[in-house]
């Protein structure tokens, strides 16, 4: 069991929350998260955050989508109930390709950007009625705050990071207590 | 930090701080509303229900209550229909393509810019709803599994296609749309006093937090959905345009139909983003974000736009003399001289020669007259659905079928009142919604704030 101290370190300014965020990792304290009111370029990498792959989940809903079209008008056009409309093909799904390009495109898009929506609201826990995962309500209006949960010795050295790259405030907001994994 | 030229102007004007940002944003919010505010509110809720009554009786007696009749069976109904889809095409194009092309000055004006495209789109939906004649049948219109024998609309149809692109296009809006609000809804929740308001507030921002996976995500999100909307909208106003370029109507008959279409729509687009936001603006004093400088960009597009519905049209009259074929050269001549000529040289007038006086700087940075000339267009624009569908519906192949239109009170009763929704919806959204995506205006600060890009103009001379 290890006892860990949650620290707010808050900032009014990007260029600083960034440097104090290198300055912490360089010295090899984690960071548990950032919150800033906008999104802050070139973060990521500094605290450890991986590139999103939720565009890659956006190009296989596209794919389904696409295959989705597909079946669904041949089995309507040419499986189900062929019907003769001013001569065009129905014997055959290829023969006809060309007027069912559009609905194929909008199926593509529709499955790509909805499935894409709500994996990213799912993934982020966004969700009517969630609490804010903010926790400090300064931080979507002109704020920038590092957040740390650190033991004893780490909670030293992030103080004087904190205190020497210009945090405007430094808070201490309790412990929290960490069960091992075995 | 990325430091920008200093030949570009600033677009955030005097010297703001992120929370000046949060302030001015959260001011019509927060504050009461004006006494014009409730004036507009007022005319706009009468005009509503005027649609309504007429929307009403329509459903009561069925659409013989319309000026349409046997030849002209697309009037009013279809003109409106595309004028408002027309019109819907400028919000996506300011947040997809703009932000494709990473075009800054999009952040003061893309909100407002999309839920103008939503609201649009429900206007427009209003009249093909309505013009299917029974429209408690309209769920025929999608491949629903049912019991006429498994009957299935017909996906040869472009009016199929239509129901697809549409109701796409108008769901992505919305998503995209919210998925840039949440974050400014969060800002709002943290900021206001008013319990009732902190709980609505708290339920539409979804628990938002800011935090560095959630805003990484929120960028890729928003970048994959610039890139599906951007072909999403111009496929939109092709398919519309396919409605007529796949007939065999003379005058309607031609390929140039898509990019004319499209571009069109851009035009009248932007020109209502200008009415909108040269009022929003001055009434809830956000002339230090929405800039003169804005202000002439969009003047911009309506040049470009305006100058390719131009050439459209002058394209249009030369390929009809140069195919040889008479249907299609008397179709031009009957609009250009015909009975309902006064139609064609209003949208001649208001389409091809008003937008080119923006090639002065003196007019196009005038606010005034960018105003008038916005409304202008927007007529112009509405006359262009108009003369392609009435005059040509009059005189089609056969001589004995040739007739004329005048719509009836409830046609225009339909087309106003959908006016009035359409500014009931944004009256109420400007003073509950962030009317600027303030979350990315404060990103674009520190490279093109006023006060910033002079302070770094005076870091360099050192």
């Amino acid at each position: 069991m290890a006892t860990k101290q949650i620290i707010h370190g808050i900032y009014n300014d990007e260029v600083p929350l960034l440097e104090g965020c290198k300055k912490l990792r360089e010295s090899g304290i984690r960071i548990a998260d950032v919150f800033t009111p906008f999104p802050v370029h070139g973060i990521d990498p500094i605290v450890g955050v991986p590139r999103t792959r939720i565009a890659i989940c956006s190009f296989i809903y596209g794919i389904t989508g696409m295959s989705l079209a597909t079946l669904m008008m041949w089995y309507m056009m040419i499986h189900d109930w062929p019907v003769d409309i001013g001569g065009k093909p129905n014997w055959a799904y290829y023969f006809n390709i060309p007027a069912f390009i559009p609905i194929t495109f909008e199926s593509t898009v529709l499955c790509a950007a909805h499935g894409m929506a709500i994996t990213y609201f799912l993934r982020c826990w966004l969700v009517p009625g969630a609490r804010p995962k903010n926790p400090d309500p300064r931080t979507t209006d002109d704020k920038f705050m590092i957040y740390l949960e650190l033991n004893d010795e780490q909670s030293k050295k992030a103080d004087e990071i904190l205190r020497s790259t210009g945090a405007e405030e430094i808070n201490y907001k309790g412990t929290i207590t960490i069960e091992p994994k075995y | 930090m990325h430091a920008e030229s200093q030949i570009r102007e600033p677009l955030i004007l005097g010297n703001k701080t992120y929370r000046n940002i949060t302030d001015d944003i959260i001011a019509p919010i927060e504050g009461k509303a004006t006494r014009l505010w409730y004036i507009l509110f007022t005319i706009a809720c009468i005009t509503f229900a005027w649609g309504i009554g007429c929307l009403a009786y329509t459903i009561g007696v069925g659409i013989g209550a319309w000026g349409s009749n046997n030849g002209v069976d697309w009037a009013w109904d279809i003109t409106n229909f595309v004028w408002w889809i027309g019109i819907g095409h400028a919000g996506t194009l300011i947040s997809a393509v703009l932000l494709l092309f990473r075009q800054k000055w999009r952040m003061a004006i893309n909100r407002s810019a999309e839920a103008m495209t939503i609201f649009a789109v429900c206007c427009a939906a209003i009249f093909v709803l309505l013009h299917t004649g029974r429209p408690w049948l309209d769920y025929m219109l999608f491949p629903l599994p049912n019991q006429f024998g498994s009957l299935w609309p017909n996906f040869n149809s472009p009016l199929l296609w239509d129901v697809f692109a549409v109701s796409t296009y108008f769901s992505v809006s919305v998503v995209f749309w919210y998925i840039g609000l949440v974050p400014d809804f969060a800002m709002i929740r943290d900021r206001v006093v008013n319990p009732v308001a902190k709980k609505i507030y708290s339920i539409a921002s979804f628990g938002w937090g800011g935090n560095v996976r959630h805003w990484s995500r929120f960028e890729e999100v928003s970048l994959v959905l610039a890139g599906l909307s951007t072909p999403l909208v111009f496929s939109v106003h092709s398919i519309v345009s396919f409605d007529f370029a796949t007939s065999i109507v003379p005058g309607w008959h031609t390929t140039i139909f898509p990019p004319y279409f499209v571009s069109g729509a851009v035009f009248s687009g932007f020109a209502m983003v200008l009415t909108l936001m040269l009022v929003v603006r001055k009434a809830y004093k956000l002339e230090a974000y929405i800039t003169v400088k804005h202000v002439e960009y969009m003047n911009i597009v309506i040049i470009v736009t305006g100058s390719i519905v131009g050439v459209a049209y002058l394209t249009e009259l030369f390929v009809a003399w140069y195919s040889g074929v008479e249907w299609e050269q008397y179709a031009f001549l009957n609009r250009a001289t015909g009975p309902l000529a006064w139609s064609y040289w209003i949208m001649m007038t208001c389409n091809v020669i008003s937008p080119q006086l923006f090639w002065f700087k003196k007019l196009r940075t005038n606010l005034v007259f960018t105003f008038i000339l916005s409304i202008v267009v927007n007529i112009g624009m509405w006359f262009e659905r108009f003369v392609i569908i009435v005059p040509t519906l009059c005189r089609t192949y056969l001589p004995s079928t040739w007739n004329t239109y005048t719509p009836s009170f409830i046609d225009v009763g339909i087309f106003v009142g959908t006016i009035g929704m359409f500014f009931v919806f944004f009256l109420l959204y400007s003073r509950t919604f962030p009317v600027i995506a303030q979350a990315e205006l404060k990103s674009i600060l520190k490279s093109s704030g006023e006060a910033q890009k002079k302070e770094a103009a005076h870091h360099s001379h050192h």
